[in-house]
Formats: structure tokens, sequence, C-alpha cells
């Protein structure tokens, strides 16, 4: 570890104290601020919950039922809270359930630190019980993972996870810890990391390219922005908000930059990508500066990348020098914080308006609105959309609540119709699309958010994949608001079974259980509606619960989500209907 | 876009499943590994990865983009052929016997500017330093004769114009 030493400040100051690794590690958590934790306990990590049980009034454990919630229970936290968040677990099976958290973090760039008990060092390689090689599995899915097997290795290492997850272009970090330094006495003194020699979160910014960029900003006809996360990673709605005011440009949004700027401002033109909306998607053709902040063009979002705004000069502010020209070239790329480049660009950048080109989108809107939009908030058929409940969701909590969805139908139209006011408000899993998310990632945006109404949008097929997790809310009493967009079918593999597969339904049929007794037997307050009489009066009700509270809204079976890019179609190529 | 021969240079940190981390990068693209050889660098305490790959310019830039995205990865570059001086090295076992018994294969060692390693009772062996089509060449000449065992390294590389990994890392510290 020599070489990896991570810049010493002064700390003379500091006595050490001979305390096991076990402790340290606690002490450490208390160090980076840390005040919850999500885990499950078991053989290889038991002198580390033996410290937890000693510095319980600290440090908040909560017992999630399976290991994979407690990854997108820290992620939840995460998004919400611009924290870290922290996951433990046992070795082996413990250690592998985490697997796809880490995966939805890393795509969706949140910031987690998953600590892992291991098999003592002398067992390692000896195929003991609950030995895994997680450091070789996880590898792919971190952005940074190391096994301590020496207690003295403690400190340094976890001030070192928590610098790389956070820093720069945030990330997942694991940590394995061997029974055995968990056991062993150190010499503990705690320095934050600061840096690290061989990495650098953001490259700094180069003032040529943000006058290139200003230049051809001031001397478009159509500009048009495409923001990502990375405008909330780096904070930069501000920054965001002023450019799209002085400039005069229409700003669109991919589901993971969604509630940057609010729903409302009249310069948000909505959403971009596959089931995004029509106007943001058609005129990315149209434009004649495309402006991508924060974002990686994901196939998602670009359909077909041979037809992608071929016509427009692409400018590209980024922090990850490795997503420059990765799917879509560059004009001029802006490397750095969003923050920072914003920054800098906005003196650079003249007063304008645009007001022809905004027209153009609000014409788009109106193509969309009448042929989807009034449909799905002011339907004719007998069924309730899933839209008219997001749409009532936005009126009892005023556009004031944090949003977190599943995968599937019900995700897509959860973002096409929420209304934000705040920033870090929609919860999605975006890039790894792991049904399962939202029911733990709920409990932990509640719990980074208390003072916030969390309301947790799930389809009835992934609410099945963790929702064991009802018992955290239950024994926590995490006052969380969860509905459940029940349509007995697993809707968005259905609905491109009707559309590309003659509607040959393989297994997309859901036979589900009685969901309101089950909410019943974990004494969580519970309802279920099927007429739109009756839906009004519950999500008031379920709003105003200072409980946790589960609401079931039986929706049309076989609705499908429109606008809709087919796969490898060209974002032209929307379909309406 | 053409494929051709890249060699990529990776600098970085000495640490225990790096290699894992940056093959792990070729494989999730479908792009085999031609030549592998990791090493001490002109650094102290930074390790110099050499990896050659067939592919096109596009996805080499990509590659080494991931590359130096790792956070124990100081720098990374890619290069063809003609911007490098590179080598191989091969070593060739054969049947004592056969020295004294084939003139001919003295005269391959001679005209390959090989050298003789050493020679044992029952065997000897031969290294050769060169470009991979004249170990190839070698290791045909000598093949008709029997090779009781043969090994070639992964290429190792220098970059004909400069690599300012000593200034990266100057800054990386002032910074």
């Amino acid at each position: 570890m020599e070489t990896l030493k991570a810049q010493k400040k002064d700390v003379k100051n500091q006595k050490p104290m001979r305390i096991a690794g076990a402790e340290a590690i606690i002490h450490c958590l208390l160090a980076e601020g840390v005040d919850l934790i999500y885990g499950y306990p078991g053989g290889a990590i038991m002198p580390v919950y033996d410290e937890l049980y000693k510095f319980q009034d600290k440090l908040t454990h909560v017992l999630t039922r399976h290991e994979q919630g407690a990854t997108h229970a820290a992620q939840g936290y995460a998004r919400v809270s611009g924290k870290v968040g922290v996951a433990m677990a046992t070795s082996g099976p413990g250690a592998t359930n985490l697997v796809t958290g880490l995966a939805d973090a890393q795509i969706d760039s949140t910031p987690i630190v998953c600590i892992t008990g291991q098999v003592p060092r002398h067992l390692l390689g000896s195929d003991a019980f609950q030995e895994t090689d997680i450091v070789g599995i996880s590898t792919p899915v971190t952005k940074w993972n190391y096994q301590i097997t020496k207690a003295s290795e403690i400190p340094e290492i976890m001030a070192k996870a928590f610098y790389l997850a956070k820093s720069g272009r945030p990330g997942p970090v694991l940590v394995d810890i061997t029974k055995n330094a968990q056991f062993d006495e150190l010499d503990f003194v705690y320095e934050k990391c600061t840096g690290v020699r061989s990495y650098k979160p953001f490259p700094k910014p180069d003032l040529k390219s943000v006058e290139a960029a200003a230049e051809l900003i001031n001397n478009a006809k159509k500009p048009y922005i495409v923001w990502g996360q990375g405008v909330i990673l780096g904070e930069a709605e501000e920054e965001l908000t002023r450019l799209i005011e002085k400039a005069g440009i229409p700003a669109a949004w991919t589901i993971m930059g969604e509630s940057a700027i609010p729903t409302d401002h009249p310069l948000n033109v909505g959403m971009v990508g596959m089931h995004g909306n029509y106007g943001p998607n058609v005129l990315t053709n149209e434009c004649d500066v495309l402006i991508a902040i924060g974002m990686r063009f994901d196939d998602r979002v670009t359909g077909s990348l041979d037809t992608y705004a071929k016509q427009a000069k692409v400018i590209h502010f980024e922090i990850d020098p490795a997503e420059i020209n990765k799917n879509v070239k560059a004009d001029v790329a802006v490397l750095g914080n969003a923050k920072q480049t914003l920054g800098l660009l906005l003196p650079l950048v003249n007063k304008n308006e645009h007001k022809d080109w905004k027209t153009e989108f609000d014409k788009k809107y109106q193509i969309e609105y009448d042929t989807v939009i009034k449909n799905d908030l002011k339907s004719s058929k007998e069924g309730l959309t899933m839209g008219e409940v997001i749409e009532q969701i936005n009126i009892a909590s005023e556009n004031q609540a944090v949003i977190v969805t599943d995968v599937g139908q019900h995700q897509m139209v959860a973002c096409r119709y929420a209304k934000f006011k705040q920033s870090k408000s929609n919860i999605t899993s975006g890039g790894l699309g792991t049904m399962g998310f939202a029911l733990p990632a709920a409990i932990g945006a509640k719990m980074g958010a208390m003072e916030r109404e969390v309301v947790a949008i799930i389809g009835d097929g992934g609410y099945q994949m963790t929702i064991q997790e009802l018992g955290v809310i239950f024994q926590h009493n995490v006052p969380v608001k969860i509905v459940v967009l029940n349509n007995d079918h697993l809707g968005m593999v259905r609905q491109w079974q009707e559309l590309f597969f003659e509607s040959r339904y393989a297994s997309t049929v859901m036979v589900n259980p009685d969901f309101v007794k089950i909410a019943e037997g974990y004494h969580i307050k519970s309802k279920r509606v099927s007429a739109r009489s009756e839906l009004k009066n519950a999500i008031t009700e379920m709003i105003a619960s200072k409980d946790p509270y589960f609401l079931e809204v039986k929706v049309e079976k076989e609705d499908n989500v429109f606008p809709m890019i087919p796969s490898g179609a060209s974002v032209s190529d929307i379909r309406l209907k | 876009m053409e494929k051709q021969w890249y060699t990529i240079s990776v600098y970085s940190e000495n640490n225990v499943g790096l290699l894992n981390r940056i093959s792990g990068i070729f494989l999730k693209r479908h792009i085999n590994i031609e030549g592998l050889n990791v090493s001490k660098s002109e650094i102290e305490g930074v390790s110099k990865f050499t990896i050659v790959i067939f592919t096109t310019e596009d996805w080499t830039r990509k590659i080494v983009g991931q590359i130096e995205k790792q956070v124990e990865v100081i720098k990374a570059y890619y290069h063809t052929d003609e911007e490098t001086i590179y080598q191989e090295s091969a070593l060739f076992k054969i049947a004592s016997d056969l020295l004294f018994d084939e003139r001919q294969i003295q005269n391959i060692i001679k005209e390959s500017n090989s050298q003789i390693v050493t020679v044992a009772r029952d065997f000897f062996v031969i290294a050769k330093t060169g470009r991979r089509h004249e170990i190839d060449e070698m290791h045909d000449a000598l093949e008709p004769y029997g090779i009781m065992q043969f090994v070639r390294s992964g290429r190792i590389a220098v970059s004909k114009a400069k690599m300012p990994i000593t200034d990266i890392l100057l800054e990386f510290q002032n910074q």
C-alpha cells in the first residue's frame, strides 16, 4: 500500500487508540459522518456487528430482509441526501447478494460503500464455509474495491473508500475485510482521504473549450439542451437554470436528470428517450446546436446513433473523459464538474430568447397532448390509467414528494407525469433497470430525508422482487407511502410482446396474491382501489397519513406506454400510438 | 474503420486485482488480448502493462479511456507499430544430441542472432529476441528437428514519442 498512500496531513495531534479492527471500522464510519447503515449480519462480519451493538446510540443499523435491499436502501439514501450510503453484509451469499445493487450504483453513478466480511486470512483460497471471491466478482461493477487482510490497513482503506465513492463521478466501492483483521488490534488514527495520486476526480476545466462552446451557443438559431444526472451530482442546478434563462434555451432531461429544474419552468420542455416527450425527441433532429450536460447518450436516450442529431453541432459538458465520443461525437467537449464549467460559461453567453424555436416545442406538445397525454390523464375508459394515479399524487403532495420508481411501464409513466419543485426528488433505477429497486430505495430515501414525503410507485412484478422489505418499514416504522400500480402483468414486456411479438404473452401474465393482506400482515395501513371515483380520496388519505401506507391501485390490464421509440429506431420516428 | 495492431501502455500502481480490472475491460467488449506483459517502469513504484490488440483505432481509444478511468491507473497511451520500438522474446528447448548431429541447427542459431542460454546433458536452450515474424521464422526452421518446448513472451515496447508520465505524476502531487 505504500504507493497508494493518500496525501498525508498533519495527524500529530491525534493520539492513537489501541483497538480491534472491528471497532476501528465503526470509528471510521463515525469519522465519515455516517449515522445510518443498512445490512444483514452473518458469521464473517460478526465482530463488526458486536461493535454495532455497543455503538447503537451513535450509529443506527437497519436490518433489511435481504442484502440486495440493503444496497438499494443505501442508494436511495445517497440519492436524496447527496451523502454516501453504506451497506454491510457477511461473506459468501451475503456478499454475492450485493452485486445487483453495486451494478445499479455503478451505472447510475451513486456513491455507496459496501462492507463485507470475509473468512480469516489463513482460510482464503481454501473454499472455506461461506468463502467467495467477492473482490473478483464485484470488480466490473465497482468504481474501486479492496480486500483488507490486516487490521492496520483499516483506517487508510476506509478513508479511501469514502473519498472515491463520493468524489469525481461517484460510484460504488466495496471493502472486503477478513475476520482476523476484525479481531486483531491496531493503533487507530483516522485522517480523511483528500487525494489519490493515480486518480483525478475531474479534469480542470479548459477555458478554450468553454469559449468554443459559448461561441457555438451564441451563434445558434435553434440551441437545445439535454441534461442528465451530472447536473444533480455536480449540484449545478442553479447554474443550469441561469444558463437556460439567460440564453433562452429550451432544455430537456434524461430520467436520471429529472427534478434538477422544476417541472413547471417555462424552458423545461420535458423528457428525452424511448418513452420521453414527443417534442424533445423529434426536435433533437432539428436543433442546430445540441448541448449535452452531465449525460452519457445512453441508447435509451438516443435511439439509433446513425440518425441522432446528425445536423447539429454537439457540445458535451462531462466530468468523465471516457464518455466523450463514446456514443456521440462531440464537436466541443467541455470536461469538468458541471457547476464549474457552467459557471465559466455563463458570463460568456449572450442574452437571447429563441422564441420561434421554443414555439416548436409548444406545438409538438400540443400534438402529444391531443394524442397521448389527454388519454393518459383524462381517460374515458372504465379502468384507471397509471397516468391519472400519478396526477393525483402530484395534486395531493403539491408536487413536493420524492418519487421513487421501480422499472417498467409505471416507471416511464411516473417519470413522464410526476411534477417536481425540488432537485434530488426523482429516484429510479435508470441505467441498470433493476426491478425490485423501488421499495428498498424508498426506505433509504425516506430515512435520508425524513422531512420529505416519499412515495414509492411500483409495478406488481417488481414489488414482489423485494416485497420482504415491508418488514423494515414495519420494524423501523419508516413512513413511506407505497403505491402498487397493479395491471396483473409484467406490463412493459407485455407491451413489447404485443407490439413486436404478435401478442404472444410468454410468461408476462401474473397471478397475484392479495397485496393488501400482505401489507396488513406487516401491520401497514393499506387500501385497494379500482374505481375512478375512489382514487382521489384514497390518495389524499395516503398522503395525509403520518404512518407508512400501502395503496394498491388496480389499473387497466393492457394499456401501453406512448410515445415510444422502438428499439433501434431514430428519435424522429417516435410513435404516438 | 480499419483494424490494425495497437500497443497499449498502461502506467499504474502495483496492486493486486488491477490486472483483473483491466482485462475485464477487454472481455466486456469481446476484444482479444494478443500480447500482455507486466513489468516495472522507468518510475520507481510504478508498474507498466504492455498490451497488444488487433482492432480499430476507435475501439482502442475507447478502451484506453476506460483503462485510464480505473482508480489505480495513472495514465494509458496507445500507439501503432510505426510509433513504437517493440520486441518479443522466445525460448526453445531442444534435445542436446541434435546440436552435434544436425549441423544445420548451429547455422540457424548463428543466422538468427540468437543465443544458447544453457547446455545440459539432455537438452539445450536457445533464446531469441526480435519481432514476431523473426521468432516465427526461427520456430519454423527448428520445427523439423523437434522442439521439446517453446515459449514466447508478450510484446515489450517503448514509444518513439515522449510519454510524459513523470510530469503527470508531479502534477497530481502538486494538486
